[in-house]
């Protein structure tokens, strides 16, 4: 049973950094239909930024906490200035293109900044400190949990919650909500489209940049090539979920996050994605939309 | 207007082609003795590839001050292959169009049988810092290629003996990262732990590099029992595993190979590296010219040299002293110059033997103490014996 | 606008740029060393390079606005397109004095092109390799431009078709010109196998379900050794022979590249004649509204199992073509950035469009070749002309033309 408990903990932490990057795609699939595959490098910034910023901290003899939240502070800013300006140039001029236009400007985007990023710091792996505090009472309990697991789980869990209570009840979300559904009817009514578009970026982005400081500090290192597999996998979140679905792409990913972990427990970890995928193709020819998400009804 | 703006994007883009065709056409003019360095100097094995292109430009530059070879400079022609085999094919006709006189490259395996082909035929010889498939050597079907790192088989018995005989364990882990290098030297690792009878292999597994967290893997070890782990791969997931494992209170044995066999790791994993084994190349560092390679890096690039730095020095010294003792840059003269002539190197002295492995260049144990890989004294390994029971 | 607004806009460009850049740009740190390295000379380059970036930027943006205005909007109407002048590719694709002559002069230039002294092993083989795409993407032309179904797996078919010939190769001694149809056949049988449960779904949810494919068929031949030998992969594949005929490495090139011209001769005409064949419009048809072809009564599901499985059959003959040329397959070659290669030259030569996915596979293939001169930061120009091009040039370098039929009454018929 303390084995389960394990795997069930460790595929909990893994979807849960899955759902933070898989809000992001489902969130600009929901506004404009694109799959962003430049999402996953936004995260692979915020990871940077917060390497380098704490690095410097504590160069200037900063430790604790102070260096986590101005790390994670400079994660989230630059990542959301970085998903900001991407799609304002990206993505932008290709409103009114063909559909496939902006997804392989998305794709060339993705090259870009992996290459920026490397050509700027270096193609070696680097250490990440760990920043996130230890409760060595966790431990103690025995019941499979670590302590990073545990702040990943929460800081997920409240962030989801935030993001939830943003999208229901502020002014922009309630514009983010009506330009998915309807761009020109939005337009219509009075939302500035564009400033919602860039809003959803950043918002996406932040959790993406949280995502990234996360997972670097749980397994100590990262490079400039760790947003393009977490991406993909994130993507398969969303759309496991049904892309568009905020609660959608956290149950995908967490779906996800449990059938890579039990695949390698109990089968082998040799065909863990194999298992995800097969997962994946399995549930989409059942639920064609995704778990939640909704079956539109085709206009003619 | 279209028309106009899409006649003027193609003609534009053929202009640029054309410029650049133009301009690289001719840099590749002058007489001088081409060392061609190819491997992964881009994408996300760039980090194993820039380290020997950096050395060949260090120990080019060391032979053009003492006047070059032959009384011509030394010319570097570096093309990157990204690992890949079908870029790889690309990176070797370019560097034989190029008038490559020696290649030094590629990384990968993978990479290099795909080039060694294209090379063969040229009449070019070849000489890897890092390609460890025994294959490339042991087959026969490369006669031109040689290597200035021992092959994984050598290795793999390396590790997979130390943890039977000098750790004395019974169960034991085999895991590795699905790729070219680790499967292999895993593969090897279970088939020499099976055929001794000395242990169990409890557990095989190839992990997914990149992934999110390894969690599930390091669960699934301690729920075998197993008493060690042997892990075929390369430092980054190395250092996930070790961290995981100690961060949950398992005090496994961690044995791996010369992917591990780096500071980075011992950097990356900090605390948890303690008492790691890992096997490398025999220490050289004491070695008078290693410190001169390395100090020199440090002082061009002002930072640490990363893999397979050394022996990428040692390869691009062997392949311009061999054109330096053969007076020639032919195939056959070159070749036979390798085989006989030794060369001091930071590897220590060497030559090659008729498959093209280099002779003296072995592996041993290390073990992580004090934030230090320290080598162990009771497995040094002679890489000449597991060879001749094949 | 002004000249003072022009240069406070892109002052704040600059500006801003040079704050985004300011982390990854300036500060290095190794953590390793820990060393902190401060690069503020790149800052200086960020901002200046940003504020002359952004006043082309704005001219070019500008000129492209004012061009689809020209047009009425954005060129999207078949009206507005004929009312102009034919463009150039039109011309020398439709009227005869042109036609003939321009085909006449590329067939010359084709085949003199490994003879000529200038032209090196290398460049016959980088050529080779823009031909082995040009089929690549005709084949996944038939499944994105024409049926319109996102296929972002396509690299699945071409591991098929390639490991098909190494491993009938290794087992058999399957030579390369008996392993070229099966190769084929065995593509498209993986094509047909794929194409049944996908047919239900729709847009990105077909994309993911094929990259998932392709993906499963990549880790099971890295992970099943005793199938395909793992990611050690099979090497020792031979160059198809020609009459027993011994040859050197460049003459074997120079084979390859007339191999290749003749396959994709072959592969042209086929699309070409398959794209205005009955099937050819029902994928059309399928294209533009799915439910409306239902209705006109066109067998949807049929012409969806057909597309996939011919764009299968060209990636499975690619494939086998890929193995013969670089004697080595391991599954590293089939990774998804491979499908998303193939798809750009599709949507950047313009979807649809023969001569465009032609031009778009030279442009894509070769650009990072040429751009070897500046070795280090070819993917990040590349990376970055893929963006330019997809803004500047939305529909691709040719836009994919529908063949119109017209009625015209004879004269007589008038009263």
């Amino acid at each position: 049973m303390d084995y389960f408990l394990e795997l069930f903990f460790g595929g909990l932490t893994r979807g849960s950094i899955y759902a933070l990057i898989a809000l992001g795609y489902t969130m600009v699939y929901g506004i404009i239909e694109l799959i962003n595959f430049a999402h996953g490098e936004i995260y692979m910034i915020g990871a940077f930024t917060a390497l380098i910023v704490s690095s410097v901290l504590a160069f200037a003899g900063l430790s604790g906490l102070s260096v986590l939240f101005l790390a994670a502070a400079a994660a989230i800013v630059y990542s959301a200035a970085h998903g900001f300006t991407v799609e304002k140039i990206g993505y932008k001029p290709l409103r009114q293109a063909p559909r496939l236009s902006p997804l392989i400007s998305a794709i060339g985007m993705s090259i870009f900044l992996q290459n920026y990023v490397m050509l700027a710091q270096t193609s070696d792996f680097l250490p990440f400190p760990s920043l996130l505090p230890d409760l060595p009472f966790l431990s103690d309990l025995e019941i499979g949990i670590g302590s990073t697991e545990a702040i990943i789980l929460m800081t997920t869990a409240v962030s989801m919650v935030l993001l939830t209570l943003l999208i229901k009840f502020t002014k922009m979300g309630k514009a983010m909500r009506a330009t998915a559904q309807d761009r020109n009817m939005a337009m219509l009514v009075g939302v500035d489209v564009n400033r919602t578009i860039s809003y959803t970026f950043i918002i996406g982005s932040t959790l993406a940049a949280i995502g990234g400081v996360l997972i670097a500090s749980h397994i100590g290192r990262i490079n400039f090539y760790i947003g393009f597999i977490a991406g993909i996998k994130a993507f398969t979140a969303a759309v496991l979920g049904g892309i568009g679905s905020i609660p959608g792409a956290v149950l995908g990913a967490l779906v996800l996050g449990w059938t890579e972990s039990f695949a390698t427990g109990y089968v082998s970890s040799d065909y863990e994605d194999v298992f995800a995928f097969l997962l994946l193709v399995i549930i989409l020819i059942v639920r064609p939309s995704g778990l939640l998400g909704r079956s539109t009804a085709q206009k003619v | 207007m279209i028309v106009k703006s899409s006649a003027r994007v193609f003609v534009s883009w053929v202009i640029g082609v054309g410029l650049i065709f133009v301009i690289t056409g001719f840099a590749a003019a002058a007489d001088t003795i081409k060392l061609g360095v190819a491997g992964a100097h881009s994408g996300d094995l760039a980090s194993y590839g820039l380290p020997t292109k950096r050395a060949a430009e260090l120990v080019v530059k060391e032979f053009n001050a003492k006047g070059g070879v032959l009384g011509k400079k030394v010319e570097i022609l570096a093309e990157d292959d990204v690992c890949k085999p079908e870029v790889a094919t690309n990176t070797a006709t370019r560097l034989v169009s190029g008038g490559a006189h020696v290649v030094l490259g590629h990384i990968c395996s993978g990479a290099t049988k795909t080039a060694l082909g294209i090379y063969k035929d040229a009449g070019i010889i070849a000489m890897s810092s890092s390609a460890t498939n025994p294959e490339l050597t042991q087959s026969g079907k490369y006669p031109n290629f040689f290597r200035t790192i021992a092959s994984d088989d050598a290795q793999a018995r390396l590790d997979a003996g130390f943890a039977m005989d000098v750790l004395k364990v019974k169960k034991i882990a085999v895991l590795h990262d699905k790729g070219d290098y680790g499967k292999g030297l895993a593969e090897y690792a279970r088939s020499f732990i099976e055929a001794s009878n000395k242990a169990k292999v409890v557990l095989f597994e190839g992990i997914t590099p990149g992934a999110v967290d390894y969690s599930a893997v390091v669960n699934k070890i301690k729920q075998s029992g197993a008493e060690a782990v042997i892990y075929g791969g390369y430092h980054p997931e190395a250092s996930s595993i070790v961290i995981q494992m100690r961060k949950k209170r398992m005090n496994t044995y961690f044995i791996s190979d010369d992917g591990v066999k780096d500071d980075t790791f011992i950097k990356v994993a900090g605390k948890a590296a303690e008492g790691v084994y890992a096997s490398g190349p025999k220490d050289t560092t004491k070695n008078p010219l290693a410190i001169a390679a390395i100090a020199a890096h440090k002082k061009a690039y002002n930072a640490d040299p990363g893999a397979f730095f050394l022996n990428g020095y040692a390869a691009a010294q062997a392949l311009l002293t061999a054109i330096q003792k053969a007076k020639s840059t032919k195939y056959a003269d070159v070749a036979k110059a390798l085989r006989t002539e030794p060369v001091d190197t930071p590897l220590g002295r060497i030559k090659f033997d008729k498959n093209g492995d280099a002779i003296g260049v072995g592996f041993s144990m290390y073990q992580v103490k004090n934030g230090v890989y320290v080598e162990t004294s009771t497995a040094a390994s002679d890489p000449a014996a597991p060879k001749k029971k094949r | 606008m002004t000249a003072i607004a022009q240069i406070r806009q892109s002052l704040i460009v600059a500006l801003w740029f040079m704050f985004l850049t300011f982390p990854i740009l300036v500060i290095r740190v190794n953590t390793i060393e820990n060393i902190i390295e401060w690069r503020w000379v790149n800052m200086l380059y960020a901002g200046a390079g940003s504020f002359l970036g952004s006043f082309a930027w704005r001219y070019l943006l500008e000129r492209k606005s004012r061009a689809a205005g020209k047009d009425g909007g954005p060129v999207r109407t078949a009206e507005a397109t004929a009312a102009e002048a034919k463009p150039w590719w039109r011309r020398l694709r439709e009227e005869r004095q042109y036609r003939y002559p321009a085909l006449s002069v590329l067939a010359v230039v084709a085949t003199i092109f490994p003879f000529l002294p200038f032209t090196s092993t290398y460049q016959i083989n980088i050529v080779t390799n823009a031909l082995l795409y040009v089929m690549l993407g005709l084949g996944l032309n038939i499944v994105v431009g024409l049926a319109g179904l996102l296929h972002l797996g396509y690299v699945a078919f071409y591991a098929v078709g390639a490991y098909s010939y190494a491993l009938l190769h290794y087992h058999f001694g399957i030579g390369f010109w008996t392993a070229l149809p099966l190769g084929a056949l065995l593509a498209t049988l993986f094509g047909i196998l794929l194409g049944f449960p996908v047919l239900r779904l729709r847009g990105d949810y077909l994309a993911i379900v094929t990259l998932g494919f392709a993906e499963i068929t990549r880790l099971v031949l890295e992970n099943w050794n005793e199938f395909s030998f793992g990611p050690s992969g099979i090497a020792g594949i031979p160059r198809p022979g020609l009459f027993g005929l011994e040859m050197d490495l460049h003459g074997a090139t120079i084979y390859f590249y007339f191999l290749m011209i003749a396959l994709c001769l072959l592969t042209i005409f086929v699309v070409n004649r398959l794209q205005n064949s009955r099937i050819g419009r029902a994928w059309v048809a399928l294209r533009e509204d799915e439910t409306a072809c239902e209705a006109m009564g066109v067998n949807a599901t049929a012409a969806k199992l057909t597309a996939f499985a011919l764009g299968s059959t060209w990636a499975g003959l690619a494939g086998v073509v890929f193995a013969a040329k670089t004697t080595f397959v391991n599954p590293a070659s089939f990774t998804f950035l491979e499908s998303a290669m193939i798809l750009s030259i599709v949507v950047l030569g313009g979807m649809g469009s023969i001569l465009g996915v032609i031009l778009g596979a030279f442009i894509l293939i070769l650009t990072p070749e040429y751009l070897r001169a500046f070795s280090e930061y070819r993917m990040l120009l590349f990376g970055l002309i893929m963006v330019m091009m997809m803004i500047f040039r939305p529909q691709g370098i040719v836009k994919g033309e529908r063949r119109i039929y017209e009625f015209h009454r004879k004269p007589e018929d008038r009263e």
